[in-house]
């Protein structure tokens, strides 16, 4: 490892510390400042004895607590079995189930949460169909149980995602000699191959925990509000009161999520299960039985037909003039697209910009930060990642609060117009918030590029900057653009921030178009229009990019890539 | 390694991208740019937005569009000569306090035809700070399909929502979460008086399947079917049926007619343009675009309604009568008692309420067709108990009980005395409706 000290190096960690001084750090500082200040501006702990003495706040508290780790057990249930089959076995179609699986990702989750409501609510056609044959409904979208159900389909790719790569990585040997010394099935699942690919499922699982305990939309789409985020954003937001309460829940909020994150990182730290070969090409898939296989291939199809339920269901809104307590829609039209074309293009043009910058920033940090990480031995240099990485607890109010607050005087230097009411916000936002999922994955890119390289070519005579511009990032590349893709889809997704930080509506993103159109009787079919043609603009891009990467994949074998 | 590399390649598109966009985003310098802050769909602002610039070559209209709350926070945080022209939503309250706080002009854009009032309620503010762009009554809408299916008979006043037949099938919305329905809630206790029309509230919170977060998702759930009824502004009601949809909408007797407002913002960027968009909004023409079906709103003109379509309500014509004459300073006065209220004994306890209705419903059904003096002594205890509001009218009266909810919430002592209130709300519904739960099985056991 190159140990060696340059002003470079510390200039580029500098500066990488500023940005997310400014514009994480001081932005979340002030609103939770609120929540330990008295009116003098002093320090108190007033607010939070205020908390923990409301039984609502307590009841709000372990409702989000049930949620999230329901979620993270339904999740589990869900994604284990898919990631198992499909890496393990010969399976037809694992590239479709793969990418199928990404897509629930791509629907903002109230959208999601909204088309659901067709289909599996009171009135939805599964109900009405029950109704009519057998006389009886399922409360499957009420309560707490409901919300339980519409994150589980929203948030499990997390888990499929990272365990698939987990599962993908370990060492064949490993579940050879298990099965010679006579584990099969159940049991070799459970002793060998699932503690080998923990690592994978804590990360997965801590980040669905995360998620569905900070999460806005689906209580409030589906009327639930005796819960903690809820609760903060109706204290926070009702007119004339600023109610320091919300601002106690908020810290809450951020306070659990890190504690997931650091109790993962704890709970992973010094167990070993680093295998000596990486699993990869020499992969052996197994064959399923007969009656193995009719059970995966019909467990995989009921769980993708939920999962694609929230699309259809869309799709079908957005072709429909009227859909009223019926199976299906009775009238169709294709007007909804015509009306989104005629006056939307632009919220869509705006959503590629911001998200392609906010990406194209968090690649680049993300990048820097991986190399001043496993490359360099600058002091505090996992300060970086830290608090890169807490991004990801952050809740989108806090931070959009957070940016109207501390950026409000604010001027773009020569332009004069103010921060919070240019574009470039929507792109610092984005960016910020979905630094982490960039980050994870440059970092692990790096970690799969052997220093022999670098040192080879610096031997050769390059410079430091020539190599790392020359063989780190193009042998990077893969991670790369899978960085930049998760950063993009997310971003592309995002709703609370977007909310609160609009202040035009030419500079609003789809996102904000489709919860704008969702807001009137007439605007649902055009929002569905809207959101059908954002999800597959980001499926199309996401099949690209494996793509991409696939075909790099196949060319560097080719020859003879270590 | 001489090929220009895919990431290298993806960088500099994503470069050219990015100066294109910021040539793009070079705002116009020119004078003409009106920016409205509004809380109303965007159906009505593009109906609006494009007349407006076709009546106006060269002006462009903006439109921002947030709930009427975040509206009222937005303007407040931004800094004065980066604020929106002109603020334009349903609520008086939040011109009330956006005037308290400096944040409205004065502006009289001198339209004539415009009456001053609307039975007692005046349509532009005293102090001319706001002005009444269009009229909105409170209804009861419901999907007639919904009805037709469940076997229920359609209903006409809000206190035939209480009844057992629809409980379970109504939805209603929370005061604190939207103005609309604050409005509606108000005009119920003021057309009943303070007992009797939380007695009313709570039976048909009670029955509701759902208290929705927002005002919108009564009318969006009635109209594809999730919920049989529910209350609404009038508008959503009558914008669904002119839509297509299979619902209808109802003016009850106890409704009140009150203003849509729209205001000049102080410390605007283009105040003379938004003189002339306000000015716009209230001309014939502008009231006109209020017909549109999908819109359909009251227009505050009277001519207006002469080219509107058989049928469209007239608030002018006497055709929707309106019994309440709204008190607006009662409102303003108790607005964060009644909200809080209702969220501390209904919102956030529904379930409990919901059950205890259903135990009344049920042993109320069990009386009738097995008259029982003990009995029906402990069903009128057990409605009593569930139907009744934790702060009575006296108490509503009292002014230093109504200055809890007014003080900052940062002062540790009022934030005391204010979570010890809300701890005390919450325990008695939660005891009230389980106990009354209790009382009505009991009254239900007699009856066999």
């Amino acid at each position: 490892m190159p140990p060696r000290f340059s002003w470079p190096i510390l200039g580029v960690a500098l500066l990488i510390a500023a940005f997310l001084v400014a514009f994480l750090i001081v932005p979340v500082l002030t609103v939770i400042w609120v929540a330990f200040a008295d009116p003098d501006g002093g320090f108190t702990l007033a607010h939070f004895a205020g908390f923990f003495s409301l039984s609502l706040m307590r009841e709000s508290f372990a409702n989000s607590l049930y949620v999230a780790l329901a979620t993270v057990l339904a999740s589990t249930l869900v994604a284990v079995p898919l990631a198992y089959l499909t890496v393990r076995f010969q399976f037809r179609g694992a590239i479709v189930i793969q990418t199928l699986g990404v897509l629930p990702l791509i629907m903002p989750a109230f959208v999601g949460a909204a088309a659901l409501q067709l289909l599996f609510g009171r009135s939805g056609s599964l109900n009405l169909i029950l109704d009519d044959w057998f006389g009886f409904t399922l409360p499957i979208m009420q309560g707490l149980n409901g919300i339980v159900f519409v994150e589980t389909l929203h948030y499990f790719p997390f888990i499929l995602l990272n365990l698939s790569v987990a599962l993908n990585n370990i060492d064949v040997a490993m579940e050879e000699s298990a099965q010679n010394l006579g584990a099969h099935g159940w049991r070799l699942f459970r002793r060998i191959v699932f503690p080998l690919a923990m690592p994978g499922y804590v990360a997965g699982a801590s980040l669905v925990f995360i998620k569905v305990f900070d999460d806005l939309g689906t209580p409030l789409v589906l009327n639930v509000t005796n819960m903690l985020a809820p609760q903060a954003y109706l204290r926070v937001t009702s007119i004339g009161i600023e109610d320091p309460i919300g601002f106690v829940i908020c810290v809450i909020l951020v306070a659990f999520s890190v504690a997931a994150m650091a109790g993962s990182g704890a709970f992973l730290r010094g167990r070993e299960f680093a295998t000596l070969q990486r699993g990869g090409q020499s992969l052996l898939r197994r064959r399923l039985a007969p009656w193995q296989a009719v059970l995966a291939y019909g467990w995989i199809g009921l769980v993708l037909a939920l999962v694609l339920s929230p699309h259809l269901g869309v799709l079908l809104l957005s072709f429909s003039r009227v859909w009223s307590y019926s199976v299906l829609p009775e009238a169709w039209t294709l007007a909804h697209y015509a009306t989104v074309f005629g006056d939307s293009s632009r919220m869509i043009w705006n959503t590629f910009v911001y998200c392609g910058l906010a990406a194209l920033i968090d690649v680049s940090i993300g990048t820097a930060i991986a190399y001043l990480v496993l490359r360099t031995r600058l002091p505090g240099r996992q300060l970086l990642d830290h608090m890169a990485t807490v991004a990801l607890a952050m809740p989108g109010v806090v931070l959009g609060i957070g940016y109207l607050r501390t950026f409000r005087n604010v001027e773009i230097p020569l332009t004069g117009t103010a921060l919070t009411a240019s574009w470039l916000i929507f792109v610092l936002a984005y960016s910020v918030r979905r630094l982490p999922y960039a980050l994870r994955s440059c970092m692990a890119a790096m970690q799969q590029v052997h220093t022999s390289l670098e040192e080879a070519a610096q031997n050769l005579g390059a410079s430091r900057a020539g190599t790392i511009r020359r063989v780190i990032v193009p042998l990077m590349a893969g991670g790369i653009l899978a960085g930049f893709v998760t950063s993009f889809i997310t971003a592309a997704v995002e709703i609370s921030e977007t909310i609160l930080l609009t202040s035009r509506e030419s500079l609003a993103p789809m996102s904000y178009g489709i919860y704008l159109y969702m807001q009137s009787i007439a605007g649902r079919g055009p929002g569905a229009a809207l959101g059908v043609i954002s999800v597959v603009m980001v499926a199309f891009g996401t099949y690209l990019s494996h793509r991409f990467v696939a075909s790099r994949e196949a060319h560097h074998i080719a020859r003879g890539k270590p | 390694m001489t090929r220009s590399t895919p990431a290298s390649a993806a960088f500099a598109s994503v470069a050219l991208v990015a100066a294109l966009s910021a040539a793009a985003f070079v705002p116009a310098a020119s004078a003409q740019t009106v920016t409205v802050i509004t809380s109303f769909p965007k159906e009505l602002t593009s109906a609006y937005k494009s007349a407006f610039e076709k009546a106006n070559p060269g002006a462009r209209l903006e439109v921002l569009n947030k709930g009427t709350s975040a509206a009222v926070a937005f303007t407040r945080e931004t800094p004065a000569g980066s604020r929106p022209d002109v603020f334009w939503a349903s609520a008086p309250d939040a011109f009330e306090v956006l005037a308290k706080d400096g944040l409205l002009e004065k502006y009289d854009p001198g339209v004539k035809g415009i009456p001053d009032r609307i039975g007692n309620y005046p349509i532009n503010d005293p102090q001319g700070y706001y002005r009444g762009q269009a009229l909105a009554g409170y209804g009861i809408m419901w999907n007639t399909r919904y009805l037709k299916a469940n076997q229920l008979p359609e209903p006409r006043e809000w206190v035939d929502l209480a009844r057992p037949a629809y409980f379970g099938h109504v939805a209603v919305s929370s005061p604190s979460r939207s103005g609309t329905t604050h409005l509606t809630v108000e005009t119920i206790l003021q057309g009943e008086g303070w007992a009797k029309g939380w007695a009313q509230i709570l039976q048909i919170a009670g029955n509701s399947a759902a208290i929705t977060e927002r005002s919108f998702g009564v009318p969006d759930g009635v109209s594809n079917g999730q919920y049989g009824l529910g209350l609404v502004i009038d508008f959503f009601g009558l914008a669904a049926r002119n839509s297509g949809f299979p619902v209808e909408f109802v003016y009850p007797s106890v409704t009140a007619i009150v203003p849509a407002n729209i205001g000049l913002v102080a410390g605007a960027k283009n105040a003379e343009w938004g003189r002339r968009f306000i000015q716009f909004t209230l001309s014939p023409e502008g009231q006109k675009l209020l017909l549109d079906p999908k819109i359909s709103r009251l227009p505050v003109l009277p001519e207006t309604y002469k080219s509107a379509p058989a049928g469209y309500p007239d608030p002018y014509g006497g055709r929707i009568r309106a019994k309440v004459n709204f008190d607006s300073d009662l409102s303003e006065r108790r607005y964060y008692l009644v909200s809080s209220l209702f969220d501390h004994t209904i919102t956030f306890r529904h379930k409990e309420l919901a059950a205890a209705t259903k135990a009344i419903h049920e042993a109320a059904a069990r009386l009738a067709a097995r008259p029982n003096a003990q009995g029906a002594k402990l069903l009128a205890e057990a409605r009593e108990l569930a139907f009744s509001p934790l702060v009575d009218e006296a108490k509503m009266r009292d002014d230093s009980f109504v200055k809890i909810f007014r003080e900052t919430k940062r002062d540790a002592e009022s934030q005391k005395r204010m979570t010890a209130l809300e701890e005390h709300w919450a325990k008695d519904a939660r005891l009230n409706y389980e106990r009354a739960a209790d009382l009505a099985r009991q009254a239900g056991k007699l009856a066999q």
